[in-house]
């Protein structure tokens, strides 16, 4: 009798540690998942803030253009305090130790999309290129097709946490795109190079950098894919 | 006397813990998704309240294998598998604790001429084989199991981290319990038959003879864990194959539910209620429950990973453990009962009354010693609580000591630095001066040279104009153009260009000079500033008198005015003192 009272009572004290050590594992996890969904949030309202300024620049709204700016700096600087919270929290509380610092890896190439273009609009501000008529429409399409292969992206971070089998499908949809836009900036290039004898070989120089800016979008946003695919692959196994 | 007899047992208690622990925290610590600490602590808590609440089932068949009825004999059977647990270690050949007891207590056998029931061997070594197969049967079923519910839930990686390792902890927890539970009998199983009567009143429960072997095992198995674990557990901890946190969860609960099996007595009586045969409960070899389950996985995964030179190898140990440690029991108690006159086993003495001390635990014989340990418990709890405060105390004023006479340390180290710096900077400066000084000496030899320069320019010129006068003289030659010639010398005799370069030199290189000389002699002219200068450059009167353009005697009288407005005595030198400043 006293055996039973005696395993039964230490039992229960042992559940008790347990169940509160079980509270804060999960308490933390769910801030991380919370923090992770805020931080591809950003980064996804910053790539359309992204769109929504260059086209605004090309169309001659400054007004909407400078807010546009304005906003994707805040999301930059928001995206950048959450990903450091979600390192502080991966490395104190030793979340996922074989794949910590692959998924960390993975969030800071995400961080360099919104860098790039929040780094791409400020150049639009401070170097306030002129673009001919005959080439906004061709600048705006080339936008679209960067702005959609970092847009496929972000999606796939986000199913890599929950359904990394799906991954690989929306992937594809990144590499499409990214050749799209590499594609687009090399008939800009030669268009202006080639066509556009009435521009100032400055200014030729000027927008084949703003071509290129815009090129980088897409690029980086493929390397983030690449960086999944990999991580499937190596979670699978 | 007792408790010298048991070391042999503790002995193996500690080895067994240090070696298995690395089954249940193993992939889990080294990984690290569970710290050590908390493996530790939860492996040894386990261990001890599997040992104390479970450990008489296993113990019970070894007590009809082979009821060792001397203490002698008991620390002999306990040494000798030891021994050969710890020199087949050291050849790194799988062994288990528990085919090792089992062929010590068949040599005790043997030596004493007990019948060996071979039923009962029968039934102990068809769970050898037993063992790693339902591990690895159980492993493919919940690993199967765990895939499903992954799949089919999308549930988030992060919380699925936090999943694991919460099951890795329970499941860890359990593991340790069936650890205590079936391998207690490997280390104390062979000491029952041999137990004092006695029971320990703690107050809030009571623990007989039998209990409190039970409890000094798993104590012995958990000190191993603390002490010797971690060295195992970070080297040994991913065995065959990398096994990620799911299939570290899966062996892990494999591994625990075949303990679990063979060690538990309500299992076993409830298969028999159903019809079903009874399960034997033995010890059963830990390492090996791990192998198999690993082996199931690797077949899952279509025969990868699987190391048949492994199963080779623990195949050879389920004949050759047995043998070797029966030979040494064997040779030992001879040894003993010879050589030392231990008694190592007692004539005449009905092995089922001391079986059945293990199955009861209810003390009905009046004449047992029963102790009452709650009034000395609690003065020793109060006494170590005490010294306990008093040596926090000594560290706390220690550690405070220590911390002013590291932060007066710092200081000190600091100064040292600053001191050290100064002395850099001083160091550079003196060399920065003696550079400056280096370039004010070159400057002066360049003055020097631009006013020798001067001079001899001057006499070239002097005797040019002489021989000149001599030509004029002469009536032969042309005067006109020889008087030309000497109006030309005359005026480059005059060198005001030279000389106001040169004075420009001077008054730009002696600037200082002249700032320290104007603040001790604030009368002085440019004219005797500038004499001072030259005099600073120890040029000769006749020199400095073509320099200034005047005659030696004007330099001799400016230099006596000087020495007069300089308040100068007879004895004291103008260029010394010059010099000085």
């Amino acid at each position: 009798m006293t055996k039973i009272i005696l395993s039964k009572s230490l039992i229960l004290y042992f559940c008790t540690i347990k169940f509160l050590t079980m509270i804060k594992i999960f308490k933390t996890s769910k801030n991380v998942i919370v923090n992770i969904d805020t931080y591809l949030d950003n980064v996804e309202l910053g790539i359309l803030n992204f769109k929504e300024g260059v086209n605004h620049y090309l169309n001659g709204n400054v007004q909407e253009f400078e807010n546009n700016l304005k906003i994707i700096e805040e999301l930059e600087r928001k995206a950048d305090s959450i990903i450091r919270k979600i390192e502080n929290d991966f490395y104190v509380y030793s979340l996922m130790p074989n794949y910590s610092s692959d998924i960390l890896n993975l969030l800071e190439k995400v961080d360099d999309i919104i860098d790039k273009v929040k780094d791409n609009l400020s150049q639009f501000d401070v170097e306030a290129p002129y673009f001919p008529e005959d080439l906004k429409n061709d600048f705006s399409r080339l936008v679209s097709l960067s702005v959609k292969s970092a847009e496929n992206v972000i999606p796939a971070a986000r199913v890599f946490f929950t359904a990394p089998n799906l991954v690989k499908d929306k992937l594809q949809k990144v590499m499409f795109y990214e050749r799209e836009t590499d594609k687009l900036a090399t008939k800009i290039k030669a268009r202006l190079f080639k066509e556009m004898d009435f521009l100032k070989l400055s200014e030729k120089i000027h927008l084949r950098y703003f071509t290129l800016h815009i090129e980088e979008v897409s690029d980086a946003s493929e390397i983030v894919a690449k960086m999944l695919s990999s991580l499937v692959i190596k979670i699978k196994m | 006397m007792f408790l010298f007899f048991l070391s042999s047992g503790l002995f193996l208690g500690w080895s067994l813990g240090a070696n298995d622990a690395a089954n249940i925290f193993g992939s889990a610590v080294g990984s690290k998704m569970i710290k050590f600490s908390l493996a530790v602590i939860i492996a040894s808590i386990f261990v001890i309240l599997g040992s104390l609440l479970q450990g008489s089932g296993a113990t019970h068949t070894l007590g009809k294998l082979g009821s060792v009825n001397a203490i002698g004999g008991a620390f002999t059977v306990a040494l000798c598998a030891g021994a050969t647990v710890f020199w087949m270690t050291k050849l790194k050949l799988p062994v288990s604790t528990s085919q090792a007891i089992i062929g010590a207590i068949i040599g005790w056998n043997f030596y004493s001429g007990n019948p060996t029931d071979i039923k009962v061997l029968g039934k102990i070594m068809s769970t050898w084989v037993a063992g790693p197969i339902l591990g690895g049967i159980f492993a493919i079923l919940l690993y199967l199991l765990l895939k499903t519910i992954l799949n089919k839930s999308k549930i988030h990686l992060i919380k699925l981290d936090a999943y694991l390792k919460y099951a890795l902890i329970i499941v860890g927890a359990f593991g340790a319990y069936s650890l205590g539970a079936n391998n207690v009998a490997n280390v104390v199983g062979v000491f029952v038959p041999s137990v004092p009567t006695i029971v320990l009143d703690f107050g809030l429960f009571t623990l007989d003879g039998i209990q409190l072997l039970f409890l000094g095992g798993g104590v012995s198995i958990a000190l191993g864990i603390v002490t010797y674990s971690k060295k195992v557990m970070m080297t040994v901890g991913n065995g065959l194959m990398n096994l990620s946190a799911e299939a570290a969860l899966v062996i892990v609960l494999a591994h625990s539910m075949v303990l679990f099996i063979f060690s538990s007595t309500s299992l076993s009586n409830a298969f028999q209620s159903i019809g079903l045969p009874a399960i034997p409960l033995v010890p059963v070899s830990s390492s090996q429950a791990v192998v198999g389950a690993i082996m199931g996985i690797g077949l899952l995964k279509g025969g990868r990973g699987i190391e048949y030179k492994v199963l080779g190898k623990i195949s050879l140990g389920w004949i050759a453990t047995p043998l070797i440690a029966g030979f040494v029991s064997f040779m030992s108690l001879f040894f003993m009962d010879n050589v030392f006159k231990l008694t190592v086993f007692q004539k005449g003495i009905d092995n089922t009354k001391t079986l059945s001390k293990i199955t009861s635990s209810t003390i009905e014989n009046s004449s047992l010693s029963s102790i009452n340990l709650y009034q000395p418990l609690l003065y020793s709890a109060i006494i170590i609580l005490v010294i306990i405060i008093v040596i926090l105390g000594i560290k706390l004023l220690r550690n405070s000591v220590k911390f002013k006479d590291d932060q007066s340390q710092d200081i000190l180290i600091k100064y040292e630095s600053q001191e050290k710096l100064l002395k850099k900077e001083l160091q550079k400066v003196n060399e920065d001066n003696v550079k400056l000084e280096k370039e004010i000496d070159f400057k002066r030899k360049e003055q020097m040279d631009i006013a020798l320069n001067i001079i001899n320019k001057n006499r070239f010129l002097e005797k040019l104009k002489s021989k000149i006068k001599k030509i004029i003289d002469k009536p032969e030659s042309e005067k006109e153009e020889l008087v030309r010639l000497k109006t030309l010398i005359v005026d480059n005799l005059s060198l005001d260009k030279d000389r106001e370069r040169f004075n420009v030199y001077v008054n730009e290189l002696n600037r200082d000079f002249y700032f320290r000389l104007l603040s001790r002699y604030p009368r002085l002219t440019e004219n005797e500033q500038r004499l001072c200068s030259l005099v600073r450059l120890n040029l000769s009167s006749k020199e400095m008198a073509s320099i200034l353009n005047i005659s030696t005697k004007s330099v001799e009288v400016n230099r006596h005015r000087l020495r007069k407005k300089m308040h100068l005595k007879r004895k004291e030198n103008l260029t010394e003192l010059i010099n000085k400043l």
